[in-house]
């Protein structure tokens, strides 16, 4: 089995999580989809540390993020699949 | 793995196990706290709770306060307990509702005494109950005995991913053997509330999380002066990858696995419904949370935290668990189980579930967590609103 770069909760999750340290711009990472025990790859645009999402699809603004199976929030800045997902372009729909 | 059928417990007067045997000097009130920590440093065995509350408290709020201060001294992790308040009247109302559990507990109070004749006689008192205390012994009790609380904190996406389901799969494994459990944090299952509530076990203990968890946003909203955004998901979560309230909610939400709750509690209130899982409407600050769910009568607490939060409780051993690599390896000291393999699929759920099943039975049995070797006895009173 290959490392695992990227962890996805949910086959539904359009975002996954970074596992390692950090993955850096244009690394072809590994991502296991936990719920289905798939593997799928993706290459990243930007550097992204442990515990941080990645795009695993485009997304425009008003687009919803699925993680969990969820929503739990929406776009507020067009992200490119490969692309670090987080405050800066994505925010709570609660406020 | 075989899961283990028993554990070894202080059995009490009322039936409930303790898995610790102290001796506890409690403090009525704030001005009270010198006279209990003097005590307490006089008689070894023994240990003072000070907290910043107990005067001019009315309504609701004071009637928090009593159910805490009630609840700590009835817990049966607590063996005996000396209340000592200023005036009379308040420290009998503690002293009478611990003494329901037939546990040695008696009262002092110092207006008319002073601090030195009642640190006297205080301390008699606790010597005759720290040595009392000292001959129970450990027994064989069933793993039913155990009542568990859980609440996570510096919450980060591993902990969704890792020692939250984690503790889910704990809960999946043990509520069939009638251990109680209890989740709080209203807050922080905004964004998740909906999916909450379809985890009732009736309609009505759905529509009372509804209810509570609306009544507590509509405080917030009432109160707020800005959004929650500043403050939810905090900045130990965005530095650690949580994005979103609701991103942090569903993460939190991986604790109770695939449970349903049977009620819904009052903070404070002591489960009436028997085994199986509570949600209790706390506040997602980790001291006042535990010190709530302690209160409640639970006498271990796991504590799944991401970025790596250090809390601990006065009466309720706390095991903490990560799966963030980094915090596993640069704050060591303060973790009792290391889970970050499932990140690196070493270490599957299942797995998991069952070495945190054995870490919480050995704490219950005695050994000492990771925050109570380093001294952590967060005691933190809910204040429901300003004093008089």
């Amino acid at each position: 089995m290959s490392n695992t770069d990227i962890i996805i909760h949910d086959e539904k999750d359009n975002v996954g999580v970074v596992v390692i340290e950090k993955i850096t711009p244009n690394q072809d990472c590994s991502c296991w989809i936990m719920e289905n025990d798939k593997t799928v790859n993706i290459k990243s645009l930007n550097e992204i540390p442990l515990g941080h999402k990645i795009a695993m699809i485009d997304f425009k603004e008003g687009d919803t993020i699925i993680k969990y199976g969820h929503d739990i929030g929406k776009v507020v800045k067009t992200i490119k699949k490969g692309e670090h997902v987080h405050v800066h372009n994505v925010k709570t729909k609660k406020w | 793995m075989e899961i283990p059928k028993s554990f070894l417990g202080y059995k009490r007067e009322n039936g409930r196990v303790g898995t610790r045997n102290h001796v506890v000097i409690l403090p009525v009130d704030d001005i009270s706290n010198a006279c209990a920590e003097a005590v307490a440093n006089n008689i070894k065995g023994t240990f003072a709770i000070p907290h910043a509350y107990g005067r001019l408290q009315f309504g609701a709020d004071l009637e928090l306060f009593f159910d805490t201060m009630i609840g700590t001294g009835k817990n049966p992790n607590v063996a005996a307990c000396v209340v000592i308040g200023i005036e009379p009247k308040w420290t009998k109302r503690i002293v009478d509702a611990i003494a329901t559990t037939g546990k040695p507990v008696e009262g002092f109070s110092i207006e008319g005494a002073g601090d030195i004749k009642t640190i006297m006689k205080a301390s008699k008192k606790a010597q005759e109950f720290s040595q009392w205390a000292s001959e129970k012994q450990r027994e064989e009790c069933p793993l039913s005995d155990l009542w568990i609380s859980v609440k996570c904190g510096e919450s980060d996406t591993t902990s969704g991913m890792a020692a939250n389901p984690a503790v889910g799969n704990l809960m999946d494994k043990l509520e069939p053997l009638g251990v109680h459990l209890c989740f709080g944090e209203t807050s922080e299952l905004t964004g998740a509330e909906k999916v909450c509530a379809l985890r009732g076990a009736t309609p009505e203990a759905s529509k009372k999380f509804t209810k509570t968890w609306s009544d507590y946003n509509d405080f917030i909203l009432k109160e707020a002066t800005n959004d929650l955004s500043e403050s939810q998901p905090t900045a130990g979560n965005i530095a650690g990858g949580l994005t979103t309230i609701e991103e942090k909610a569903f993460g939190n939400f991986q604790k109770i696995g695939s449970r349903k709750f049977i009620d819904v509690l009052t903070p404070a209130e002591e489960p009436k419904k028997g085994p199986g899982l509570y949600f209790m409407d706390t506040s997602s600050a980790a001291g006042e949370c535990l010190t709530l769910q302690a209160a409640a009568g639970f006498n271990i607490h796991l504590f799944p935290t991401g970025q790596g939060n250090i809390i601990g409780n006065a009466i309720e051993p706390v095991v903490k668990l990560t799966g963030n690599p980094s915090t596993a390896a640069n704050m060591s000291e303060h973790i009792d189980l290391d889970v970050s393999d499932i990140l690196k699929r070493k270490m599957n759920m299942d797995q998991a579930g069952d070495a945190l099943i054995k870490a919480t039975v050995r704490a219950a049995n005695g050994r000492l967590t990771c925050a109570e070797v380093l001294g952590h006895k967060e005691f933190i009173m809910t204040k429901l609103f300003r004093s008089a």
